[in-house]
């Protein structure tokens, strides 16, 4: 007897691939573990504005570029002027161009937006230290005195900035801070001070979501580095970090646009929330980032369709296996319950079994006038199926005239199946009497609606092709099942009597 | 009716031989593949039975071809009955018994006439695969009729009783005698109703009797005591049986044997297959035993020791 060893790593093996592979689909690729599952999207549309002056205009203006939100598509609106899109190491910017632009011109770009979840926004690199400001000679005492006091009470860049905003916003502002305030907005002040300490920071903008608004400006805040990050803050209100319904549009610290060859520019927001499936939207990501390749997705929609029902026959093997070997009921013939199963999938339950057996019923009743016959056996089955579309077609016709749409699913099941499920019971009749019929018959119906429950949870059918991972847990199973050598649930009620007291 | 569950340690501690356990480490390590043929097909069983001087039924003829079925009523017309079976059957489907001919008339032993036309078209069936394993074409084999030993009478209705063994490696670990019933309608097929009674190995006496998996104490027909059952001829049929060993190779092996009034015991078919109720009949788990076997290791004893030494040590009587 040879080890087992390599079986059980092999099993192993499997499972882990399976389940590693499925978790790597649901982590990375953002498919949805669970089926019907919805998320969130902002249709963000910005419409930049200007008068032309008659010459050659160019427009650069900064895309969203945050790491809470991924761009699932975007597109820019803008007819007679020629578009790029550039990344640069500032962010990604869009840059519109025209040889004439005279009188009001409208460009438009529109992005639709899906939250990542991730709110921290990680610096690439460590930043330079910025250029120590120079304040005027009037606010320069007083800029001093406050840089030196919050200072004093701080410990790190992250603290001193803490303490500066706390101090910019307090309810009983010194003088000194009122002064300053007079003569800078909060953002730049804040801004100065930090540079004033050496610590790095930039002025960002941001949008504040909110549904169906329209005529948006865009506000800004100020990003501190700080231990390989940026933190943002909102010197206007005092507040510190984001939330969630920030989107940080333009993070290159340098201006969100700019035109050339046009006065009077000008950007508004519109925006709007929307809704959409979890699954379609992790495939538009995965198409944007050419993770498509190679995989099921990309087949057309009636292969893909195919597969959806392919793929649902190892979960229906899995169950027959399952209630033989441990369970240990009976099945007429291994797999035709999931066949039976797979037609039940396209025509319901209860139609499926009302149907299955009016076809049996007639067949069987067709049958035992051909067993007279003395045919071949060959000849027979032959028709039986012949007989067995005639039934079909009839029930096909009548349940239309009826009007009842759901006999007409009927035609799914699969001919070839029943004629042998009729030429079998038919036998069974004969050697064994009606009683049997029932019982094997009932038991392999029983067995098909338990494997048609099991392939048609929406969940299973959501695993089966979106993890293609659970084919290897499920071929783990079934080979860790091949190995079973304990007891079956119904011996252990047929051997009760050897039980001993 | 009450569901009622053993626990598996329970039956564990019995020595209950489960059907996995008998699929993967029994009949999948002992029975290699390419001996299959010997004991599914009867033809080829029959053929290696005689060649190793085991007795069969009388072998009448063999029909393979549609258009020999016209030849059956010649092969069968000097004869009192017969058997037609299918040469690769399985549990006892396709057998079509016939006691009685009778100028050209046939009748079932239930009295039943069967026609021409009802012989042709099962004997047609039997050829297209209909009762064989995955429906596989097969021939059709006409047997002589046996003349079975009175000694059962009264513990068989309608049917003729077979002695199941279970061989491994070559000795036989437990044996049940089956016996046709009403319910079974003269079949001796556990399944359909027939009951089993269990058989020390050591001394062909009956010790336990079921039917239906549940155990009783008198044939349901006859109200006879089955625990008083005898088999006679014991020794030969536990060497008829041992010798299945060495005719097919097979580890794991049940044998099906009847006893003719005039002929004695004969083989009438191997299976790699055998079922569990025989554990049931005899009221134990035959784990022990085979276990037994193993532990032997390798050995070198003859059919006659291997007998000898099943005799001494696998009777209800004896200490394991």
């Amino acid at each position: 007897m040879h080890s087992k060893k390599p079986f059980y790593i092999l099993v192993a093996l499997l499972f882990i691939a399976g389940i590693a592979t499925s978790v790597f689909r649901g982590v990375e690729h953002k498919v949805p573990f669970l089926p019907g599952k919805q998320v969130q999207s902002w249709a963000v549309d910005a419409k930049v504005s200007f008068q032309g002056t008659g010459g050659p205009a160019e427009v650069s203006f900064s895309l969203p570029n945050d790491p809470a939100f991924e761009v699932l598509v975007e597109n820019a609106s803008s007819p007679g002027y020629g578009l790029t899109i550039s990344q640069d190491k500032q962010g990604r910017r869009a840059l519109w161009s025209v040889r004439s632009a005279k009188g009001l011109q409208n460009l438009y770009y529109k992005v639709t937006l899906i939250p990542t979840g991730t709110t921290e926004v990680i610096a690439s690199g460590v930043p330079a230290t910025p250029q120590i400001y120079i304040w005027p000679a009037t606010e320069k005492e007083a800029a001093e005195q406050i840089i030196d006091k919050v200072w004093a009470k701080s410990a790190t860049n992250i603290t001193f900035a803490q303490q500066l905003n706390k101090a910019l916003n307090a309810s009983d502002r010194s003088q000194n801070v009122e002064l300053l305030l007079s003569n800078n907005t909060p953002i730049q002040l804040f801004l100065h001070m930090l540079h004033n300490k050496g610590v790095p920071a930039k002025e960002v903008s941001g949008l504040f979501l909110e549904d169906q608004r329209r005529r948006q400006q865009l506000t800004s805040f100020v990003e501190v580095y700080n231990d390989g990050k940026w933190v943002l803050f909102n010197p206007a209100d005092g507040t510190q970090g984001r939330s969630d319904d920030v989107l940080l549009w333009d993070r290159s610290g340098t201006s969100t646009l700019d035109v050339t060859g046009g006065v009077n520019s000008q950007v508004n927001f519109s925006m709007l929330q929307d809704t959409r499936s979890a699954l379609a939207t992790s495939l538009d990501l995965m198409r944007n980032q050419g993770a498509l390749d190679f995989s099921l997705y990309q087949l057309p929609l009636e292969e893909q369709s195919l597969f959806k029902g392919i793929l649902l026959i190892p979960v229906g093997v899995l169950m027959v296996v399952f209630l033989r070997v441990i369970v240990g009921l009976k099945t007429s013939g291994t797999f035709m319950p999931v066949l039976i199963a797979l037609a039940f999938i396209q025509t319901t339950l209860l139609t499926g079994l009302i149907g299955f057996i009016l076809i049996v019923a007639c067949g069987l009743m067709i049958r035992s006038y051909l067993s007279q016959l003395n045919l071949l056996l060959i000849s027979r089955i032959s028709a039986v199926i012949i007989v067995v579309i005639g039934i079909i077609g009839v029930f096909t016709l009548l349940s239309y005239k009826f009007g009842l749409s759901e006999g007409l699913t009927i035609t799914f099941f699969p001919m070839i199946i029943l004629a042998w499920t009729i030429e079998r019971m038919s036998i069974l009749w004969e050697e064994e009497g009606p009683k049997e019929v029932v019982i094997q018959g009932g038991g392999s119906l029983f067995v098909a609606t338990l494997a048609y429950l099991a392939m048609s949870a929406s969940w299973a059918q959501h695993w089966v092709f979106n993890f293609l991972g659970i084919h290897l847990v499920i071929l783990a199973l079934v080979l860790l099942m091949g190995q079973y050598t304990g007891y079956r649930l119904f011996e252990l009620r047929r051997f009760k009597p050897l039980a001993g007291e | 009716m009450r569901f009622e569950f053993a626990w598996p340690s329970a039956l564990h501690k019995s020595g209950v031989l489960g059907m996995n356990k008998r699929n993967i480490d029994y009949i999948g390590r002992y029975n290699p593949r390419k001996f299959y043929k010997r004991v599914d097909d009867k033809l080829t069983t029959k053929q290696l039975a005689l060649a190793n001087n085991i007795a069969v039924p009388s072998l009448i003829g063999v029909v393979r071809e549609q258009h020999e079925i016209e030849t059956i009523p010649a092969m069968v017309n000097d004869k009192d009955g017969f058997v037609i079976k299918p040469s690769k059957g399985s549990g006892g489907k396709g057998i079509l018994v016939i006691t009685k001919v009778e100028a050209g008339r046939y009748y079932k032993p239930n009295g039943q006439e069967v026609n021409h036309s009802e012989i042709y078209r099962h004997v047609s069936n039997v050829l297209s695969g209909l009762f064989s394993l995955g429906g596989a074409p097969d021939v059709a084999i006409v047997e002589g009729l046996i003349q079975f030993d009175p000694v059962f009478d009264g513990y068989s209705y309608e049917g003729v009783p077979d002695i199941r063994l279970i061989v491994y490696k070559g000795f036989p670990v437990m044996g049940m005698l089956r016996l046709s019933t009403a319910a079974s309608d003269g079949k001796a097929n556990l399944h359909q109703g027939a009951v089993g009674v269990g058989v020390d190995i050591g001394t062909g006496k009956g010790l336990h009797a079921v039917q239906f998996d549940r155990p009783i104490e008198l044939h349901p027909d006859t109200n006879k005591k089955l625990i008083d059952i005898q088999v006679p001829q014991w020794d030969f049929l536990l060497n008829t049986a041992s010798k299945a060993y060495e005719m097919t190779e097979m580890g794991y092996l049940g044998t099906d044997m009847v006893l003719d009034k005039i002929k004695g015991p004969l083989l009438l078919e191997l299976n790699a297959r055998p079922g569990l109720a025989i554990q049931i009949a005899n009221g134990r788990g035959i784990l022990p035993y085979l276990n037994h076997v193993d532990s032997l290791g390798n050995h070198n004893m003859t059919v006659g020791e291997r007998v000898e030494y099943a005799k001494k040590h696998f009777s209800y009587s004896a200490k394991l």
